[in-house]
């Protein structure tokens, strides 16, 4: 079931390629014995770009890859990561599977909805925060985790999770708290 | 437990820089590499046949053998070969893959050259879940360094080999772990299961002979080709040699991913390894190897041990991918397997429709139970759809979302009716087990 069911809204008008996006699609095109293999790299490409994927830049893809718009369409839309409408600047994602649970992840999202004042599926009224529950990301022995954008940030607390959006509001950059290679198993959890 | 714990999939990890090529070179790596080029590809494949090595992903097929299946090249009407890698790590409760890529991408991409070479495949993908951007990225930047070192490519190390490996990022679908799926998706179409027969290492990309393994797999077959395969099997048990990576999450005190060898004691991996429950907490419940295997009793855990044969014969239950979820005392297991369902009701491609109707259906029936709407014969419902889904869908998610509310309902009814306001039935137990 995609995440996003509705069809877009509103588009982006007229989309094209610049040179380099055209190159690196032509480099991507290498690595398949058919071009409608790189449809789903093309896709993060143009969401990466046009920030998500309204019909214009399906149209646009479709045509770059030689397939019908509604084939394009048909794929896009299994897949929960390709957006087809738009989210905030930064798109919160808190894991609400078993193990989070376990872990307190309702008390997570509890803590980010009162914290920006909206509900799940929301964005701030600013456009900078939209929040998600997701299902299970791979991190569940480091519980409870959120993925913001590309980042994973784990074994959140509420007063880490303050420090990441307040950050964020900030303007500054996501910070990197990806896993140290020493660190393949954790603290205690007692505390 | 006093036996030996080698680290063969996590020799490298906790080395400073060991994604680097430098460093993971310092540290041994491509040392298989260079003697599998001297190696005839069908005895690299005997080899892994004789470590007795068990894919790692989920259903412990035997990786020699699968090698096998792939038709001889005059059989192949000039057919490609493909190696595909299966890094989706979409399973709830497993979160190895990620850790092994992160801190070893090296070894991957040397398991990857030698199982294609070994296939006849010159071109291998390395298909990761589409939240795995940035590891995809390390990975991709170890390739990168392989590439210019020889490593990769044509001509590898001037032996005339040519293997390419690709990475190709998925988009949010646990279903696409499924090898057919994961190939659709592969190919660019929605990412929906096939019917098998024919099996991927028959007809699989492109409807070319594929093979399919997991990221733990393809790195274990770098240290049996380097080790040999009798180095191997002196560890584990004799129907399961090696180690195994176990990820272990829920209420435990050090959650965390272990290196052990197969056949540890279950109770050991919980209090020794990962430090035992919380204070003051007792064992309620274990889930053995990702969210969609049986669930386990207490007992049931003091007399298993990890692997393969013994978790079946003990518990009716599975290794899987190795996804360790321990409960506590303080669980709602109605709740927790309404958390269960709600994500094979959102995941089923819904090809199938007891699987799409079912799944959500199981969902529905969890919620108002867990919510005190539900009565007996709602229970009963939920036992009958689990197993009227189970075996009867293309792919084998049907039954991963039965057996969880078989398993609960079998192993603790007691949680389940006294939701619905009532004891367990009298002729509940033996219909159950007759499953
Ligand atoms: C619903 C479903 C999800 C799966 N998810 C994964 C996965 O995320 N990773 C994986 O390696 N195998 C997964 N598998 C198993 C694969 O289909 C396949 O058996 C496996 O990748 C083969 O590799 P192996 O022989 O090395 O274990 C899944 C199977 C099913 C039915
Ligand atoms: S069993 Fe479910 S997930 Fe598998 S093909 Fe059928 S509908 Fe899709
Ligand atoms: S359950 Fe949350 S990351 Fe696995």
């Amino acid at each position: 079931m995609a995440a996003f069911p509705q069809p877009p809204a509103q588009g982006h008008g007229p989309v094209d390629w610049s040179d380099q996006d055209r190159a690196e699609i032509a480099e991507l095109m290498t690595h398949y014995p058919t071009q409608r293999a790189a449809l789903l790299p093309i896709l993060w490409l143009a969401q990466r770009k046009w920030g998500w994927l309204s019909f214009d830049v399906m149209r646009r893809v479709a045509q770059t890859v030689d397939l019908p718009p509604s084939e394009v369409y048909s794929v896009a839309t299994f897949y929960t990561m390709l957006k087809k409408q738009p989210t905030g600047k930064y798109l919160i994602q808190v894991c609400h599977t078993l193990s989070c649970k376990l872990a307190g992840a309702d008390r997570i999202v509890e803590h980010i909805k009162d914290r920006l004042g909206i509900e799940e599926g929301q964005t701030t009224p600013d456009g900078m925060f939209t929040l998600m529950r997701v299902e299970c990301l791979a991190s569940c022995g480091s519980a409870p985790m959120m993925q913001i954008d590309d980042d994973f940030f784990e074994q959140l607390t509420p007063e880490s999770i303050d420090r990441i959006l307040d950050g964020l509001a900030k303007g500054e950059p996501l910070p990197l708290p990806r896993p140290e290679v020493d660190k393949w198993t954790f603290q205690s959890l007692e505390s | 437990m006093d036996v030996p714990k080698p680290r063969i999939l996590t020799a490298r990890w906790g080395i400073p820089g060991s994604h680097t090529l430098a460093v993971a070179q310092e540290h041994g790596a491509y040392t298989a590499l260079r003697k599998a080029l001297t190696m005839a590809p069908a005895d690299i494949t005997a080899v892994v046949k004789a470590s007795g090595l068990r894919g790692r992903g989920g259903a412990g097929f035997p990786t020699g053998t699968k090698w096998t299946f792939v038709p001889p090249e005059e059989k192949r009407g000039g057919k490609p070969v493909y190696l595909v890698c299966n890094a989706d790590e979409s399973e709830p409760g497993t979160f190895k893959d990620r850790y092994c890529i992160w801190n070893d991408p090296h070894m991957l991409i040397e398991g990857c050259v030698i199982a294609a070479r070994a296939i006849g495949a010159k071109v291998a993908y390395i298909y990761l879940r589409g939240e795995f951007k940035y590891v995809k990225d390390r990975l991709d930047q170890a390739l990168a360094e392989a590439r210019a070192a020889g490593l990769v490519g044509k001509n590898i190390l001037g032996s005339g080999v040519d293997v390419d490996v690709w990475t190709h990022q998925g988009a949010g679908a646990y279903i696409c772990g499924e090898e057919t799926a994961l190939l659709s998706s592969l190919e660019g179409e929605r990412g929906q299961p096939k019917l098998k027969p024919p099996f991927p290492a028959v007809e699989g990309a492109w409807r070319s002979p594929t093979i399919v393994n997991n990221v733990e797999t393809l790195q274990a077959v770098t240290w049996i080709v380097e080790h040999g395969a009798d180095a191997y099997k002196a560890i584990g048990t004799e129907k399961a040699p090696g180690t195994k990576l176990f990820c272990c999450s829920g209420n435990i005190r050090k959650p965390g991913v272990y290196e052990l060898p197969l056949g540890y004691p279950m109770m050991e991996l919980l209090n020794d390894e990962c430090g035992g429950l919380l204070p003051g907490r007792s064992l309620k419940a274990v889930i053995p190897g990702g969210s969609s295997v049986p669930i386990m009793t207490p007992a049931e855990v003091a007399r298993a041990t990890m692997d393969y044969e013994s978790i079946n014969e003990v518990s009716g239950s599975y290794l899987g991918s190795g996804g360790f979820i321990v409960m506590d005392d303080r669980t709602d297991l109605v709740d927790a397997l309404a958390n269960l369902l709600r994500f094979y009701a959102h995941e089923s491609c819904g090809q199938c429709t007891p699987c799409r109707e079912g799944c959500g259906w199981m969902y529905s029936i969890l919620t108002r139970l867990r919510d005190g709407e539900a009565t007996e014969a709602d229970i009963r419902v939920l036992r009958d759809l689990a197993n009227n889904i189970h075996s009867r869908t293309i792919c084998f998610f049907g039954a991963s979302a039965a057996m969880p509310v078989q398993s609960f309902l079998k192993k603790f009814p007691e949680e389940f009716f006294a939701r619905a306001g009532v004891g367990v039935p009298d002729d509940w137990r033996p219909a159950a087990s007759a499953k």
